[in-house]
């Protein structure tokens, strides 16, 4: 029998059954907090930050904190909100994010986070990293400009003997994620479309898709993110 | 005194250019040259990309006529995918992609009648600056100001309904299209109130037509003189010889009708056309292999349309093509502002198409997209608002584009641009000591009828003034005249 622990999210009671994670016990009460590295189903790893709410006061990232009894949750504040556009911000500084010829245009969830806290143009200096495009394998397509180090794919996509398809490579600040030739041989097409999905930017492309979908009818022109939990 | 005038920017056409033009001592045109001093880049940096990406992200050479470049792009793109040459789409996409281009045309069309050109026309090139655009245009005919931003309108909202968007859609995708039309979208214009309906389009595209003729009728000797040189013609027509802005076979006739290209495969375009740099532009300078650099230029658009053309499959523009080769008793028109006249002729059959297509029940189909065995090279050609317009790539075995080349409307009619600049600086300006403001506006009026979109060649942004510029030949500034 699970039991259920009260907890407030600016202000409002909210109840969750106790362990779940923050992210998903807020979605349960209606409540939006933004992820990028988090991805339902797969073990958190709070890297990207954009989740950081204050319990009790202080900083935390939503994605990797339990729900428990009488927690006192900040989330819709100016100061968190200020703090989340800066995320996105350098996001968008630190890559070649060109939004207008991108397959994952209107699918992207660092476009809609940036049309949600509606960023003009970055406060930081672009950084024009020079980065490839790693398109040798037969599927999937890597682009290197667009990927935000989010490791959702090495984390979430493995081959049926459990091996994982992506990996880093390189160190520092030229740190990549790569496909692995051995492990990717005979990914599925199915497989490479969650990884498609699962990328959060259009770093991840099944190869000669894109487009396909009308302007219009794209995800986030249905429906701004976060909305259909906020309702 | 040798002397050198500077007219920067042009103004009044798509993008930025300067016009430089030398006097020598006794005043007589020694040299004139359209300049096109900014550097556009899309051929290097589409190097690497997925081929799929080309028609999205090539269009962004410009704002102006996107849909061309999409379109073009879309069309060496499905050579690529295996869907062949323009013949093997589905009905509904070949449809819809027809319909996107002619709403396309349509409003591009508009816009550089109404809003671009005709303050010339109405007010005369020598008029005060201040008259000559398109606010003082409303003050004097407000009907038709209204008439166009509406015609305009309706163009930009067919490609908003094919393409997802008014500018930089996203409809046509490698091996046809991703969208259809709902019966919805498809009766707001076909049943919509007036004036945003395809009947009302075709009426006020007569409308248009009867002002032009009316104009020409009381300053016939300006319209037909006014930059007259004779010049080879380039264009796709249909198989059959028809007009046709979407596909066909490239046909290039010179200025007394022969054919010297004779309805080609474009696939096949290196074998017929080359490019030619010259050091003081960016713009190339295209030519007819076979007749080589000098004698091989040649003219595209809507004048050159008209030449090439055997006919116009839609009756009423029809009626008006058969009044316009009447005009030269069928022999090519080589008259500079008999463009002005084409391009209407063109806006009126781009509305007859419109209409038409918008009956078709094709265009609410779901058969999309055809693919078949991949290519490593294609090669898209389409008649854009401006004239012919190339595209060639090159794709790896990895789905990279590794090459491109861009052939873009306006720089095929560069060569009649700077022929035509230079006919009008030399009636306009040998041995006068003054430069005036119609003596510049003159030549402007020239570059206009071209309807140039420098755009797709130049990256120029913020406010750039005119300025004109008198040289002694010690090259020391003796007058400067600035607005």
């Amino acid at each position: 029998m699970p039991t259920f622990v009260k907890f407030t999210i600016d202000g409002v009671v909210c109840m969750s059954e106790e362990g779940r994670q923050l992210v998903e016990a807020a979605v349960e009460n209606g409540v939006f907090i933004p992820t990028l590295c988090n991805y339902p189903g797969i073990p958190p790893k709070g890297s990207c930050r954009i989740c950081t709410v204050l319990i009790n006061g202080r900083p935390a990232t939503a994605c990797t904190t339990k729900v428990a009894e009488g927690m006192e949750i900040q989330n819709n504040v100016p100061e968190l909100e200020e703090f989340r556009k800066a995320v996105v911000e350098i996001l968008f500084a630190e890559g070649n994010h060109l939004c207008p010829s991108c397959e994952k245009s209107g699918f992207c969830e660092l476009q809609a986070l940036a049309y949600r806290y509606r960023m003009t143009v970055p406060e930081f200096p672009f950084m024009f990293p020079k980065r490839d495009v790693e398109a040798w394998h037969p599927k999937i397509l890597k682009d290197h400009n667009r990927c935000i180090l989010c490791k959702r794919c090495i984390r979430g996509i493995f081959n049926s003997e459990g091996k994982p398809i992506f990996d880093f490579g390189k160190r520092g600040d030229k740190i990549v994620i790569n496909i692995d030739p051995d492990t990717s041989k005979d990914i599925s097409d199915e497989l490479v479309q969650k990884a498609m999905d699962m990328c959060p930017v259009g770093a991840i492309l099944k190869k000669e898709k894109g487009f396909d979908v009308p302007i219009g009818k794209r995800k986030y022109d249905l429906a701004p993110i976060g909305s259909e939990i906020e309702n | 005194m040798p002397r050198k005038i500077i007219i920067e920017p042009v103004t009044r056409v798509e993008g930025h250019g300067k016009v430089t033009i030398h006097l020598d001592d006794n005043g007589e045109v020694s040299q004139t040259r359209l300049h096109i001093v900014e550097f556009r880049g899309f051929e290097r940096f589409v190097q690497g990309r997925p081929f799929w990406e080309a028609p999205v992200l090539v269009q962004r050479l410009c704002g102006i006529c996107p849909v061309s470049h999409h379109l073009a792009a879309a069309k060496a793109m499905d050579v690529i995918v295996g869907a062949g040459d323009g013949g093997n789409l589905t009905a509904t996409a070949d449809k819809i992609r027809r319909l996107m281009h002619y709403g396309q045309i349509f409003q591009s069309h508009t816009l550089h009648f109404f809003h671009l050109a005709s303050p010339d026309l109405l007010f005369g090139y020598d008029a005060p600056p201040e008259k000559r655009n398109v606010i003082a245009v409303a003050m004097v005919n407000k009907e038709l100001a209204i008439q166009a931003v509406m015609m305009r309108k309706f163009g930009q909202e067919i490609i908003q309904a094919t393409s997802g968007k008014k500018i930089h859609g996203t409809g046509a995708i490698p091996g046809g299209v991703n969208k259809s039309l709902s019966v919805d979208e498809r009766d707001k214009f076909l049943k919509g109130p007036a004036p945003m309906n395809a009947d009302k389009m075709v009426s006020w595209s007569q409308d248009a037509l009867a002002f032009f003729k009316d104009y020409y009728s009381k300053n016939k000797d300006f319209i037909d003189n006014f930059s007259k040189f004779d010049s080879n013609h380039l264009s796709l027509v249909r198989k059959d010889g028809a007009l046709d802005l979407y596909h066909g076979v490239m046909r290039a006739v010179d200025a007394e009708g022969k054919k010297i290209l004779n309805d080609v495969n474009y696939q096949d375009y290196l074998k017929y056309i080359r490019e030619e740099t010259k050091s003081w532009t960016y713009m190339k300078f295209p030519y007819l292999l076979k007749l080589g650099n000098e004698k091989g230029w040649y003219r595209v658009g809507p004048l050159a349309r008209m030449n090439t053309a055997d006919f116009i499959p839609t009756p009423l523009a029809q009626k008006e093509f058969e009044e316009f080769r009447k005009a030269t008793k069928g022999r090519p028109n080589n008259m500079c502002m008999h463009t002005h006249w084409a391009r209407l002729v063109e806006i009126l059959h781009s509305a007859e198409m419109m209409r038409d297509l918008l009956k078709d029940p094709d265009i609410l189909g779901n058969n999309l997209v055809v693919k078949g065995t991949r290519e490593k090279e294609g090669v898209g050609l389409i008649e854009a608002p401006r004239g012919t317009l190339f595209h060639h790539y090159r794709v790896n075995e990895n789905d990279q584009i590794e090459m491109a080349n861009l052939i873009v409307s306006t720089t095929n009619n560069n060569e009649p641009m700077n022929r035509g600049v230079n006919f009008v600086a030399k009636a306009m300006m040998t041995a006068k000591k003054e430069i005036t403001e119609g003596m510049m506006n003159a030549v402007e009026v020239v570059i206009r009828a071209y309807d140039p979109c420098l755009s797709c060649a130049t990256h120029a942004y913020g406010k750039m003034p005119l300025e004109v510029s008198l040289y002694d030949g010690n090259g020391n500034l003796l007058q400067q005249k600035r607005k």
